[in-house]
């Protein structure tokens, strides 16, 4: 059974996109068909941070507005045959999605898929509220950081009342996504730590994503970091997470990168 | 001094960050769905005020202000002296205007409740 799984978080730049691209590489790598799709019209980067950005004929709008068919729309990914990505539009504005146009599109993909994970915008405007509209699954991707929390409180409340499970009375199953955290600086009181965050929005925890230069360096080449570098513990982190996402019991862990004694001297500057 | 604080442990910001979003969402939340309930508010309080004098929709202000123990419901209402009825002012309030025994305060400000 296809579920649809949408990676949400309300403030922007908190690592939604990275998510999306690192979790889909990574279910798609464990054997799941995964398509992903950018709803954020008009500031496309899904295709840009999965490297597919010059193979971007018809987009998600293409479709919704029937002049072009999905599969003419649908990108195969080059490293990992079982995933797909149903761009966004670079042009068009939000307001030419329609929620019937999106609902055909995404029982179209249910039916293809077994993952079908949908890029949420920032903000809480038509492109955010339509991507998380037909989710089964959600995750809250949230920084340790005061206006990310509040923004994920605020999405939790959307998720529990705008989708179409809320309206019939079922729930959406919400994850927490823990990114960009830094052990070292929770553990000296710099830094909201893990149980903080898990006791203010209270929603499970679905991973941890240690703060890490290999992240920038993989959106630099437009690769997936669970593709680019596998082993790097931001890659562990999420291929963790893709695990539980499958329904495994996992406890949860923070990977940390193994560092030589030149990496802990000069570590912290290096990109 | 400069020295001597970079060797000072610095005291944590976590358990301040922790607090106040702890407190600010309680908030949030209580009033997350009804996000437009100083509107309503203001909308049913003037219609209880127009049954006894003749407001304006403008002259009608509410506020809510958060404090960490106790939260004010401020609400101000501005009626035109003229169309003013009146009725006697407590004691310690007494009247500004000599020429008019009776009356009010140029602006009545009334049903203020909170400070």
């Amino acid at each position: 059974m296809a579920k649809v799984l949408v990676v949400t978080s309300g403030k922007g730049g908190v690592g939604k996109t990275t998510s999306t691209a690192a979790l889909g590489a990574a279910l798609a790598s464990a054997g799941k068909n995964v398509v992903l799709i950018d709803f954020d019209v008009g500031l496309r980067n899904l295709d840009l941070v999965m490297g597919a950005e010059r193979r971007v004929v018809y987009d998600l709008i293409n479709v919704v507005q029937g002049d072009a068919k999905l599969a003419q729309a649908l990108i195969r990914d080059k490293r990992v045959p079982t995933l797909s990505l149903l761009p966004a539009s670079q042009t068009r504005d939000k307001d030419a999605l329609t929620d019937e146009g999106v609902s055909s599109v995404i029982t179209e993909l249910k039916e293809k898929f077994d993952w079908v994970i949908c890029d949420s915008p920032a903000g809480i405007e038509r492109g955010a509220t339509l991507a998380m509209r037909h989710a089964d699954v959600a995750i809250v991707v949230t920084n340790p950081e005061v206006s990310s929390v509040r923004d994920s409180d605020r999405i939790i409340g959307l998720l529990d009342s705008k989708t179409e499970r809320a309206e019939k009375g079922e729930r959406v199953e919400k994850h927490l996504l823990l990114t960009r955290f830094d052990a070292a600086r929770a553990g000296r009181g710099e830094m909201l730590n893990v149980g903080d965050v898990l006791e203010i929005l209270s929603i499970p925890l679905l991973g941890i994503i240690p703060e890490s230069s290999e992240v920038l360096r993989a959106s630099n080449l437009g690769s997936p970091i669970t593709l680019n570098n596998p082993a790097s513990a931001a890659a562990r982190a999420y291929f963790e997470a893709a695990k539980r996402l499958n329904g495994e019991a996992l406890d949860v862990t923070i990977p940390i990168d193994r560092k030589g004694l030149f990496g802990k001297l000069f570590g912290r500057r290096a990109a | 001094m400069k020295i001597l604080n970079f060797f000072k442990q610095r005291t944590s910001t976590a358990p301040v960050a922790r607090e106040r979003l702890q407190l600010l969402l309680a908030h949030e939340r209580a009033v997350s769905g009804k996000s437009d309930l100083i509107a309503i508010l203001q909308e049913e309080i003037m219609a209880v005020i127009a049954k006894h004098f003749p407001v304006e929709q403008e002259g009608i202000t509410v506020k809510m202000e958060r404090g960490e123990v106790v939260s004010t419901l401020e609400v101000e209402v501005e009626i035109p002296t003229p169309m003013c009825p009146s009725f006697p002012l407590p004691a310690n309030s007494a009247p500004s205007d000599p020429s008019e025994p009776v009356s009010i305060e140029p602006e009545t400000k009334m049903a203020r409740t909170g400070s």
